[in-house]
């Protein structure tokens, strides 16, 4: 119907170059590249032996080959792995911040000075790897709080660094994790004290710039016991031709009763209509509960990337440790996503939430991969999860793959999975009432997801139903 | 108000409303009678503009607007108002959030701002009244879970919201009960008025015996055999429909 083709074949609207001058290393990867990365960061040397001894792991493995999506060989010899805007001094203030780039945010609509004034958010925002300005600094240093790039960490807390960096997700875990440790060139950093309640949600806007850059984010989060932060992380993309390969890492460590609230709004490039372009995005996040009573919930609101590859899940090992996955994915024109989550009882009591919303339409596809195992001495765990379907027209694709591996037999696990059509009956209802058909479809598909929406925070709810209805533009038959 | 000459309808091929003639002004109350398959919902489904019907001849004028031009959505802001048979439930979607966007629709075509949350909620308040609806119900999700009655009772709500020129009733009275079913009428009966005209369809004259029409016709085969006032709708509920079938026998094509 035309309509679902109007829908989902709206041009995407982030897309624009900006053009600062790149401080580039030379295409490919070696040894050679890798030191340059340290080197160009002024490393301690652990940093540089992490990087090495990832690398070298890293040349022996092989891409995993078991995700339900296609895409042809990345060459890795062909990517450039450092990509820096030419500082032109420290900066001081945001009036230093190179006017171009700050007219690259305020078209994305995050202007810092709006974030600050408004929303009483601060904003560590990255453009092309590398921090340009972090707001509100000394008002959470007063806390306590740490919240910077993950290069100042290096340099200002190097033992914090050492002591968790790669203790969730080690470089030998996949490929993807492998070689963001050997090149990552930076990300954010986050240190909430023992007892701390952040009191604002703290926010990182990603965004992949100069052609051909890989982009390596890292995040570190360490919510100390009896802590509480809301971190959100958010990004848009601007058109490419070529395929960009993303492979951030993303590791929470929640100790003692301490809550770790981690929302991500994903926008990236999806390739035009046709399946040209667009950004790889292979993201290893997983979150350690370390602590009895602690707490970890991962809310995902994917609309973007060609291909999307990504399971957050939590390692809940303290007792009585709680893990929680709220994801909404959604997929149109040629756009491919296998997504889900983990979730590994170890302690006693523990308990997890899965809630999985797949939207897919166009020629998409879109699948649900999740494992839920209970370990032997995971007395009492319990499970829940609810993955649910929605499928747009008739040439796209959903699946689920929920893996169960129960070693306890005190375990509660369930699990329930419903596949449907947005119905014709259900928009002509809404026609009926006066409601158009764009209208009446993202109504539903907000309705539809909205126990997921109800777990993010309230700008960043709004910001979501509106990137659906954006994303959806011209879908539904 | 809506004036239907020679509607003739099918669906894959097959012709299911063979020539309609209706008249109806505003201010009146017709009925539809006629017995199962006959052709009521689809007159109701064709009017209100559901897509998978082919319209072969006819015409029909709303209000001096040519209906069958209008996409479903502009019937509706029109004033065109079905109430479904079976309502659609919309899981996740709160009644008053549906509404709201309805109403503001409505009012956006008309020219009128659109209400504010306070405001919607004053007028939502005053309607709920009328129709004996529980707060309950609008704070749902759109009919998921709701009885049959509560579906029924919720499309009055949502016409009562609405305030449509021409409603439309099909099979309201079906799955209700007889207080469910006076409720119903009772709501139905307040929102009348000398600007608006209903068509109520339904099998049984019960309904009738709360929402006296002015003018009854019944439907059989694709074709109004007959039309009269109320006491037409008395002697159908006395002598069955077997009469009308009898009296418009179809001669099998050969």
């Amino acid at each position: 119907m035309d309509i679902l083709d109007k829908v989902t074949q709206a041009e995407y609207k982030y897309g624009f170059v900006s053009d600062i001058e790149s401080d580039a290393a030379p295409m490919g990867l070696s040894e050679d590249i890798v030191r340059f990365i340290s080197a160009k960061k002024n490393e301690p040397e652990f940093m540089l032996e992490y990087r090495l001894k990832a690398y070298n792991h890293w040349l022996t493995m092989e891409v995993p080959k078991w995700q339900n999506v296609n895409f042809p060989d990345i060459d890795y010899q062909k990517i450039i792995y450092y990509s820096a805007p030419k500082p032109k001094k420290v900066l001081n203030s945001l009036d230093e911040v190179d006017p171009e780039l700050r007219a690259t945010f305020e078209k994305l609509g995050i202007s810092l000075d709006e974030q600050k004034r408004l929303s009483n958010v601060a904003v560590d925002a990255v453009l092309d790897s590398v921090s340009v300005a972090t707001t509100f600094r000394s008002k959470l240093a007063e806390l306590g709080i740490i919240f910077c790039s993950f290069s100042e960490a290096v340099k200002d807390h190097p033992d914090l660094v050492k002591k968790y960096l790669g203790t969730v997700v080690p470089y030998t875990d996949n490929f993807f994790a492998a070689l963001n440790a050997a090149v990552f060139s930076d990300g954010s950093f986050c240190y909430i004290p023992q007892g701390v309640r952040c009191p604002m949600e703290l926010s990182t806007y990603f965004r992949i710039n100069a052609a051909n850059t890989g982009q390596f984010e890292r995040t570190l989060l360490i919510a100390e016991a009896g802590s509480y932060v809301s971190y959100l992380e958010g990004c848009t993309a601007p058109v490419r031709d070529e395929n960009q390969l993303h492979a951030a890492v993303v590791e929470l460590i929640a100790m003692d009763r301490a809550h770790i609230k981690y929302s991500t709004v994903q926008n990236w490039y999806p390739g035009d209509k046709n399946g040209k372009g667009g950004i790889y995005n292979f993201v290893t996040k997983r979150g350690l509960c370390a602590g009895v009573e602690s707490k970890i919930s991962w809310t995902q609101v994917e609309t973007g990337s060609a291909i999307t590859w990504k399971y957050p899940g939590c390692i809940l090992k303290g007792d009585g440790s709680i893990g929680e996955f709220y994801s909404v994915a959604l997929t149109n024109n040629c756009q491919q996503a296998d997504t889900g989550t983990k979730m590994i009882h170890i302690g006693k009591n523990t308990k997890s939430t899965i809630i999985s919303k797949g939207i897919s339409a166009g020629r998409s596809n879109n699948s649900y991969r999740g494992l839920v195992k209970i370990n032997k001495n995971a007395h009492n765990a319990r499970n829940f999860s609810q993955c649910d379907s929605l499928l747009m027209g008739d040439q796209c694709g959903a699946n689920t793959f929920p893996y169960l591996e129960v070693d306890n037999s005190t375990a509660t696990v369930e699990h329930e999975a419903t596949t449907s059509k947005i119905g014709e009956d259900q928009i002509f209802y809404c026609n009926q009432r006066g409601i158009s058909t764009e209208d009446a479809i993202g109504l539903i598909v907000n309705g539809y997801c909205k126990e997921v929406f109800n777990q993010l925070p309230m700008e960043f709810a709004v910001e979501a139903q509106k990137l659906l209805a954006v994303s959806l533009e011209g879908s539904v038959g | 108000m809506l004036s239907i000459k020679n509607l003739r309808v099918s669906i894959e091929d097959k012709e299911i409303l063979k020539g309609i003639e209706l008249n109806i002004k505003a201010g009146e109350v017709h009925a539809i009678m006629g017995p199962n398959g006959s052709g009521k919902s689809t007159l109701a489904s064709v009017l209100a503009g559901r897509e998978e019907y082919t319209i072969t001849s006819g015409e029909v004028d709303f209000d001096g607007i040519n209906l069958l031009d209008l996409a479903p959505e502009e019937r509706a802001r029109e004033g065109l108002f079905l109430a479904f048979q079976y309502p659609v439930e919309i899981p996740g979607v709160s009644g008053a959030t549906f509404l709201k966007t309805a109403v503001n629709e409505v009012r956006k075509h008309k020219g009128l701002e659109p209400l504010d949350a306070m405001e919607f909620l004053n007028v939502m308040k005053e309607k709920m009244q009328l129709v004996e609806i529980d707060k309950s119900l609008i704070s749902r999700p759109v009919n998921e879970g709701f009885s049959g009655g509560e579906k029924k009772r919720n499309e009055i709500f949502q016409m009562a919201m609405l305030e449509p020129k021409l409603a439309i009733l099909d099979e309201t009275d079906s799955g209700l009960d007889i207080d469910a079913l006076k409720i119903v009428a009772n709501g139905v009966n307040k929102l009348k008025s000398k600007d608006n005209a209903v068509i109520v369809i339904t099998h049984y004259q019960r309904l009738l015996d709360f929402i006296v029409p002015d003018y009854i016709h019944v439907l059989y085969n694709g074709r109004i055999v007959k039309s009269g006032t109320r006491e037409l709708a008395l002697e159908l509920e006395e002598k069955g429909y077997d009469w009308i079938k009898a009296e418009n026998k179809e001669v099998p094509a050969v």
